[in-house]
């Protein structure tokens, strides 16, 4: 049966064929919605175009060294970082989300908004936390010290995490929501004829799992794993701190020890060649399989599981929402409490709370609005453009946020002096830049950032819709734009509240690109949290870290609710 | 559902839009709007707008100047130049002498022309050409383990002697700080000499680099090393400012340590650079003077535990009890210099990994 579904020939092509490549297989799209797309397109591709043209500006003769001395260890160092990060992700991830899916259990619904939260919580500051609870000093090695009676660290040995292995511990935890909701948004969707027949033939919940739910999640799992990989790649806070060293950190000292911005710009866009390369080739080993959900609309009913089962299975998803959520978060209020910051409350961090909320939910819609046309409109005409297009638009999650910030400033003061001199023509006073001297830049260079996230999402999403749904609408003669309104967005709600999640809560907590293009005067949670930690006292901004979270809590439990209702709401748990 | 879900989509969007820019522009809009504004200076800094932000206030107080700031940790530079003519920023304020050097060899920076900054700050800590001026420093120094370290002096270059071995702790190579410490080494004594100190200290050292310089000392005090290396403000501030952290900050003392062939501590510069085009000349002087002045260089000394440039001006007494400092004469445009050679011999001798 497994293989009977995922060997078929991609059922999701209909109307026009993938070979017409003229551009009349466009005509008919809705203009605007074309428009909108290609938008998406152009605000990833300028700045890694201006990117480019920096790397042409010479330092060829950096990779000789680099190829000699930074290389060799960097690859290992971040592959061991990316592929480890994966993994730990990847399980806990699926796991959960597959659990929390299939089963009824006590304390299912706290952990359907626990599950989520570890997002967030900023990775670097995970990392602080981390290292204070495992030191020589910290709650862990303390009370084995005095049972044991060792003296110094050398009497004994305790895992390191200042290491490749606490970092992908760290990351693991704190980065597997991508995972779980991607996954989670998949499975919501995964018809119950297929599992109500394996099951009526005897398959156990476990052959279940790997014959069918895990094939069909195989896209969402994907774009899960991908998003954690490209977001420990890019990382650069806590790979420093915790002595991993990346090929991210060999493109900053390049650009700020030697000096040589062209030779960084050169290496960020090889490591974007050779990840978009990878995630070419995941395309590739699945592009004859189709995920498409058949014929039943109905949802498979979650199993109610009791006694021990029911103990494994929440014990199976406590233990990640622990150690990426409780465990950070609580250590935060501690430390909000005992130093007072409640006390000492600043007036000003309501304004930064704001300010921070609403540029996060302005890129998310952008994101939601571009990647969401995108999709759709390369659903109704699968012309090589726009999916060109769509696959531009997720490269601005493969360079480092201070990278991409640094290609959009070219781009940006171009549109800026457009606007200018329109703006001086009409009135005739000066207006200098508006749109970096505005959140606008930074709303763009969100949007930028995480047009990936949408775009994955959403693609995944709509994998699952079968084309003779398409078909039929069309028999009936409905318009491009009815189709995708009463049939390809209600099918994707879970894909979509999925990313507007993940994209909002990103947003929130996003520090490099808000650091370079941020406006005069402008802070935000993120920006407000970081000044402390680079001054060596992150825990003077605990309250300001447990504000992004509580920002992040809001359209958690929204969306968690909406779509748990998507599939849940005719049955009683 | 909703029955126009695009068309609400977009509704929605230009509503947030709006509500984006009327919450961001409240804040900038004077600056960008009238660049030339009278009562203004726009400052793009490397330090964090926390740690500034009671200068700049007594700034305005003193001046009725206003300052806007934006501060980051890379890219202030490009910004800069990419802006161009249109550039809001009147004035750079950095840390490192080698992001100084950048900031002036990118071509954003124009002379300052004052007789009294050269009066108020001393030759070694400005540039010869007027393009920037050193403003606080700070020097690279030891924590020690007050149990396992008796020496009353150390030196630098002993940091690469087998009696270390598995002794040392630090961040990474590649930091700013260290990047300037090891530049500095290559001044006094050259590349070749540099590289064989540097695979000596790597030798020594207890773990990977890696942490911050606070973990440096935390380390110590944990009896995982006995000499940390760090900045003089992060062991004050442990001592003083923060009650969790003062156990590190009680194992551990501050040595000053120097180079052999000198006697004296490497320091590095926080420092301004007057931007080109500043639309807010007249008062981007203002402030750099002011800076320099005996206001601000008392709350260098005493909030941010920084050292003044001004001669005459007292250290906070924690950073006085580290001993009297001898701030290392080599030229502070020749550390800059050897900056790229530092990167490339931490590659080299894989010190970070």
């Amino acid at each position: 049966m497994t293989l009977d579904l995922t060997s078929r020939r991609d059922g999701v092509r209909s109307g026009a064929s993938n070979g017409a490549v003229g551009l009349s297989a466009l005509a008919g799209a809705s203009p605007a919605m074309l428009l909108v797309s290609l938008t998406a397109a152009a605000l990833v591709a300028a700045p890694l175009v201006s990117l480019f043209a920096l790397a042409l500006k010479g330092d060829a003769e950096i990779w000789p060294h680099l190829a000699a001395h930074v290389l060799p260890n960097a690859l290992a160092q971040t592959a061991g970082l990316v592929v480890g990060t994966a993994l730990v992700a990847g399980v806990l991830g699926s796991m959960a989300a597959w659990i929390v899916t299939s089963f009824a259990f006590y304390g299912r619904a706290v952990l359907l908004w626990l599950l989520p939260l570890p997002l967030a919580i900023p990775t670097y500051i995970a990392a602080y936390i981390y290292v204070d609870i495992f030191e020589v000093d910290g709650p862990l090695q303390a009370p084995l010290r005095a049972l044991f009676s060792w003296h110094t660290p050398q009497d004994y040995w305790f895992p390191q995490v200042r290491s490749l292995g606490g970092a992908i511990f760290v990351f693991g935890v704190v980065l597997y929501p991508y995972v779980y909701l991607a996954v989670r948004a998949m499975l919501q969707t995964q018809p119950a004829a297929l599992s109500e027949a394996a099951r009526a033939l005897g398959a156990t919940p476990t052959r279940l799992l790997r014959q069918i739910t895990l094939p069909l999640a195989r896209p969402a799992l994907a774009v899960g794993i991908a998003l954690v990989s490209l977001e420990s790649l890019n990382d650069i806070g806590a790979s420093e701190y915790l002595g991993v060293q990346t090929l991210t950190l060999s493109v900053f000292t390049t650009w700020l020890n030697r000096s040589s911005l062209p030779g960084a710009s050169q290496i960020a866009l090889v490591m974007l060649v050779a990840v978009t390369a990878l995630i070419a080739l995941e395309r590739y080993g699945r592009r004859r399989q189709a995920y498409v959900r058949n014929g039943s609309d109905s949802v498979a009913e979650r199993i109610p599981l009791t006694g021990w089962r029911a103990g494994l299975a929440a014990f199976a998803c406590l233990v990640p929402a622990a150690l990426g959520f409780l465990l950070p978060a609580g250590f935060l209020m501690r430390e909000t409490l005992t130093r007072g910051l409640l006390i000492g409350f600043e007036p000003e961090l309501f304004d930064h709370a704001l300010t921070t909320v609403t540029l996060a939910a302005a890129a998310t819609v952008l994101v939601l609005l571009l990647a969401g046309s995108a999709t759709l409109l390369l659903r109704q005409r699968p012309h090589p453009l726009l999916r060109a297009g769509l696959a531009v638009s997720a490269l601005g999650y493969a360079v480092p946020g201070t990278v991409l910030a640094l290609g959009l400033l070219a781009p940006l003061v171009l549109v800026d002096r457009g606007l200018g001199a329109v703006m001086h023509w009409i009135t005739g006073a000066l207006a200098g830049l508006i749109i970096i001297g505005s959140g606008a830049a930074l709303v763009i260079a969100y949007a930028a950032r995480f047009m990936a996230i949408g775009g994955g999402f959403l693609q995944a999403g709509l994998a699952r819709v079968p084309g003779e749904l398409d078909d039929a609408a069309r028999l009936f003669g409905a318009p491009p734009l009815a189709l995708t309104r009463s049939i390809h967005l209600p099918l994707i709600r879970p894909a979509l509240w999925g990313a507007a999640l993940l994209v909002f809560v990103d947003c929130l907590k996003e520090l490099p690109a808000t650091l370079m293009l941020r406006p005069l005067n402008v802070e935000t949670l993120s920006t407000y949290v970081y000044q402390f930690a680079t001054r060596g006292s992150f825990e003077d901004g605990a309250l300001a870290a447990l504000l992004i979270v509580a920002a992040g809590l809001v359209p958690v439990v929204c969306i968690v609710r909406q779509a748990d209702l998507a599939v849940g709401a005719r049955r009683s748990r | 559902m909703p029955p126009h879900p695009f068309r609400t989509t977009l509704l929605a969007a230009a509503a947030v839009a709006v509500a984006a820019s009327s919450v961001t522009s409240s804040a900038t809009s004077p600056a960008y709007a009238q660049p030339a504004n009278a009562g203004e200076v726009n400052l793009y800094s490397y330090r964090e707008n926390r740690l500034i932000r009671p200068l700049l206030d007594a700034f305005t107080k003193d001046t009725g100047i206003k300052v806007n700031v934006i501060s980051a940790s890379s890219g202030l530079e490009q910004r800069i130049k990419t802006e161009g003519a249109n550039s809001p920023a009147d004035v750079l304020l950095t840390v490192d002498i080698g992001r100084l050097q950048d900031a002036v060899n990118t071509g954003i920076s124009q002379p300052i022309v004052s007789p009294a900054l050269d009066k108020a700050v001393p030759p070694q800590f400005r540039d010869a050409n007027h393009h920037w001026y050193g403003i606080s420093m700070r020097a690279r120094v030891f924590y020690v383990s007050k149990e396992r370290v008796k020496d009353a002096a150390l030196t630098y270059d002993e940091l690469a002697d087998p009696k270390w071995k598995g002794k040392i702790c630090v961040r990474s190579g590649q930091h700013i700080y260290n990047n300037a410490l090891i530049a500095a080494y290559i001044a006094h004594y050259g590349e070749a000499k540099a590289e064989e100190w540097l695979k000596g200290v790597k030798a020594n050292l207890a773990q990977k680099p890696s942490g911050g310089d606070r973990e440096q000392a935390r380390d110590v005090a944990a009896g995982k090393c006995d000499i940390g290396i760090g900045n003089t403000y992060y062991w004050a501030l442990m001592n003083d400012k923060d009650p969790s952290k003062k156990a590190w900050a009680e194992a551990t003392r501050v040595v000053l340590p120097t180079f052999k062939d000198n006697g004296a501590t490497h320091i590095n510069v926080s420092g301004v650079v007057l931007i080109k085009t500043a639309p807010n000349k007249a008062n981007a002087m203002k402030l750099i003077e002011w800076l320099a002045g005996d206001t601000a260089q008392h709350m260098y000394a005493d909030v941010n535990y920084e050292y003044p440039v001004r001669e005459g001006i007292a250290v906070n007494p924690t950073i006085k009890g580290y001993g009297a400092l001898k701030p290392d004469p080599t030229p502070m445009s020749k550390i800059a210099d050897n900056k790229k050679a530092a990167a490339n011999l931490v590659d080299k001798v894989g010190f970070d990994n």
